[in-house]
């Protein structure tokens, strides 16, 4: 069953305030082992027509924030918390029946690997027809014209005669490419992409990159975009949240958030991350550690026990025992002060990073 | 996980003049059947997979293999340590052509070339404990180390930076890299000559994959052992790697040392992937134009049936009718440094600045640029 702590909200009028808003957002999953807090005490904000870029590595619940906005989730397992706003209404308690009526009209998503995320049964240009009758009410004539329209604006060479193919005759960036247009044919609002691109070669990924950030252009969609390449998000985000261990750590545009990051483990990111220009000479710094597990996460901060900054926290032990919070815009979840956070930066990251 | 790990005493240096490759592989070839037809299942085609490739590896070096899905590279690999029969062509290693031994002939050389699987999760047998896995290498080739194989296998569990008293443990009880510590233990076990690492951190999450790549480059300098290290990771590679070749379609199309790959590379192919790797760019201004932008169209072509001439040609906006009829070879062209050989025949500038005018290829993403520079 799914808990609610928190009545629907008087429905603000659309076009004000954000386009999606989520608050203090908490998913847990019951499992034999107990419970797996995913996502803990999650906010943050999307305007129109922007890009969110959400950085994490596996399990840090980016992908369940986007499962529960678009209300994927299993309601037997899983218990939801906060509040999600799209244009002002609120989605956690919302009718199965309503979430229907968005899905894939203002709200669609682009799955990592469009194989599994596309059926075998039916050809690729019916797929991409269907959402748009069935939101649209237009006749299946009507619909498969604009499917054709939409493969010829992702670039499927010869469209009319390839809507009529089905996914295993599409290569793997030809179905990326349907994804998208099945994605954008309602027009939506939001669009969340889930890893779009891990699945696909770096040429083909530089063409469908590319091809979004576009598209987004055209269509002026919301896009929130998950990823766990640093790369990636600074090649397509405006504003970047970096989540660790189910919550947000870092928040604020990309370049603040790459250019003078300030959480330890953005900095461990960074570090980490082999780039082309380099310096050759020494290794690399990895972050200590692995990520923790969510059934049994650690006291306060969760990123301590891979910490190498905890003992310049001003009160011992203060990192273990009180969470540090995330302020909204520009901010980080640290208990470092923000003349500490500047000086480490300058001083012992950046000189590190060539 | 800790970093400082004292590693033993290096066996005896590696045999072998120096100079003299430890392993040289030339003209291989690997064509997978295609079966169809009906009611009788006959041979229809072939995938092409790994088509007429040399590669030389020396003692104590190591070499990178970068290239997309599909281009051959894992093949190669699996060819190289002889899991898969070449179709034509020799592997020979440290002398002795290996192409075709049977299984008594490899027997002492198995010992020699250890891999490095990509999936941490498939490669170690659920059923056997760590200390099983670990010494199991040396139970088949009927090695007894001085103290006894337990000891060995703990001190390997430390030179890799896991804790010996996980001796007994079994792989679901470790995180993703931390298996992976258990496989390059396994392969360092027979303390072998070469190792071929097959995309060995890309399953891995990001803050772990420095962890492995650390551990590997610290045993590939201090016991000398050579790698070829493949992955399509191109940073990585060149972290990774002094040598470094470009695999396009079952063909090697550059090769050269790793500045001249990723500073001066000469083919359009080679531009290509640099240009697409999504980098961070830490300084302050806006640099963009600083590198180039090429944006290639569609995806690589089926290797059952690879275009004639240059296998590059059909997504290569310079090609002409000569790359159709006329394979390049894989020559050190006018330009390029000593032992730095690029298969072209019109070959790019030796640099990887930004262009006057960005290279875009794919039709809708043009169309889009087009549409909104107006």
């Amino acid at each position: 069953m799914t808990t609610l702590t928190k009545e629907a909200g008087a429905p603000t009028p659309a076009g004000a305030g954000p386009l999606l808003s989520v608050r203090d957002l908490h998913v847990s999953f019951k499992t034999e082992d107990g419970i797996v807090r995913a996502v803990d005490g999650l906010s943050f904000d999307l305007e129109r027509g922007r890009t969110l870029g959400i950085v994490g590595e596996s399990g840090s619940g980016k992908s369940v924030t986007n499962l529960t906005i678009l209300g994927l989730h299993n309601p037997m397992f899983t218990t939801v918390e906060g509040e999600i706003l799209l244009d002002g209404r609120e989605l956690t308690t919302a009718r199965e029946s309503e979430l229907e009526k968005l899905r894939g009209n203002k709200v669609a998503m682009i799955f990592q690997d469009p194989l599994t995320a596309l059926s075998p049964y039916y050809t690729v240009g019916r797929q991409i027809a269907e959402p748009y009758m069935k939101h649209n009410g237009a006749s299946k004539k009507e619909a498969w014209q604009r499917a054709v329209e939409m493969l010829g604006k992702v670039g499927i060479p010869n469209p009319v005669e390839r809507a009529k193919d089905y996914p295993h005759q599409f290569s793997g960036g030809m179905r990326q490419r349907a994804m998208i247009a099945m994605a954008l044919v309602c027009d939506p609002d939001l669009l969340i992409a889930d890893e779009p691109t891990t699945a696909l070669d770096v040429t083909v990924q530089a063409q469908i990159l590319d091809l979004l950030k576009d598209l987004q252009q055209e269509f002026g969609s919301g896009i929130i975009f998950i990823t766990h390449d640093l790369g990636v998000i600074a090649d397509m985000a405006d504003d970047i949240m970096v989540m660790y261990a189910g919550g947000a750590v870092e928040r604020g545009t990309t370049g603040e958030v790459l250019r003078a990051p300030r959480h330890p483990y953005t900095w461990g990111l960074l570090n980490s991350m082999p780039r082309l220009d380099s310096d050759l000479g020494a290794p690399l710094s990895p972050i200590p550690g692995s990520p923790p597990s969510l059934l049994t996460p650690p006291s306060g901060c969760r990123f301590h026990p891979r910490c190498t900054f905890q003992d310049r926290v001003e009160g011992t032990g203060r990192c273990v025992r009180e969470r540090p919070l995330l302020a909204p815009d520009r901010a980080s979840a640290c208990h470092l002060t923000a003349d500490q956070k500047r000086t480490i930066f300058i001083e012992e990251i950046k000189p590190r990073l060539g | 996980m800790t970093e400082d790990i004292v590693l033993p005493a290096s066996r005896e240096k590696n045999a072998g003049v120096d100079g003299e490759p430890l392993l040289q592989v030339s003209k291989l070839t690997k064509h997978f059947p295609v079966k169809g037809g009906f009611p009788i299942r006959r041979t229809i085609g072939a995938v092409q997979a790994v088509d007429g490739i040399d590669i030389t590896v020396h003692a104590g070096e190591s070499f990178g293999l970068v290239g997309e899905s599909g281009c051959g590279k894992s093949t190669t690999g699996r060819l190289i340590t002889r899991l898969l029969q070449p179709t034509t062509g020799t592997i020979s290693y440290r002398g002795q052509d290996i192409s075709h031994a049977n299984r008594k002939q490899l027997a002492p050389i198995r010992s020699e070339i250890q891999m490095i699987f990509q999936d941490p999760y498939s490669s170690l047998n659920p059923r056997q404990t760590v200390g099983k896995i670990i010494s199991g290498p040396m139970e088949i080739n009927d090695i007894n180390p001085e103290g006894g194989r337990e000891k060995r296998v703990r001190e390997l569990l430390e030179i890799v930076g896991l804790n010996p008293e996980h001796y007994n443990r079994f792989p679901h009880e470790f995180s993703g890299g931390q298996r992976q510590r258990i496989g390059v233990a396994r392969a360092l076990a027979l303390e072998p000559k070469l190792i071929v690492a097959d995309e060995p951190v890309s399953a891995l999450d990001v803050s772990i994959q420095a962890q492995v790549v650390n551990l590997l480059q610290k045993v590939q300098k201090e016991l000398g052992i050579a790698f070829l290290f493949i992955a399509h990771d191109l940073a990585v590679v060149r972290h990774f790697s002094q040598r470094v070749a470009v695999m396009y379609l079952g063909k090697i199309i550059e090769v050269g040392d790793r500045d001249s790959i990723y500073t001066r590379p000469r083919h359009p192919y080679t531009h290509a992937l640099l240009s697409a790797v999504p980098e961070v760019n830490l300084t302050d201004e806006d640099s963009a134009g600083a590198r180039e932008r090429i944006r290639l169209a569609g995806d690589v072509p089926s290797p059952i049936s690879p275009p004639s001439g240059c296998r590059f040609r059909t997504r290569c906006w310079k090609a002409q009718d000569k790359c159709a009829a006329q394979e390049p070879p894989l020559i050190q062209i006018s330009g390029n440094r000593a032992d730095h050989l690029t298969a072209c025949h019109f070959p790019e500038e030796p640099t990887i600045e930004g262009r006057d005018e960005d290279i875009v290829l794919d039709p809708a993403l043009a169309a889009l640029e087009e549409g909104q520079a107006e």
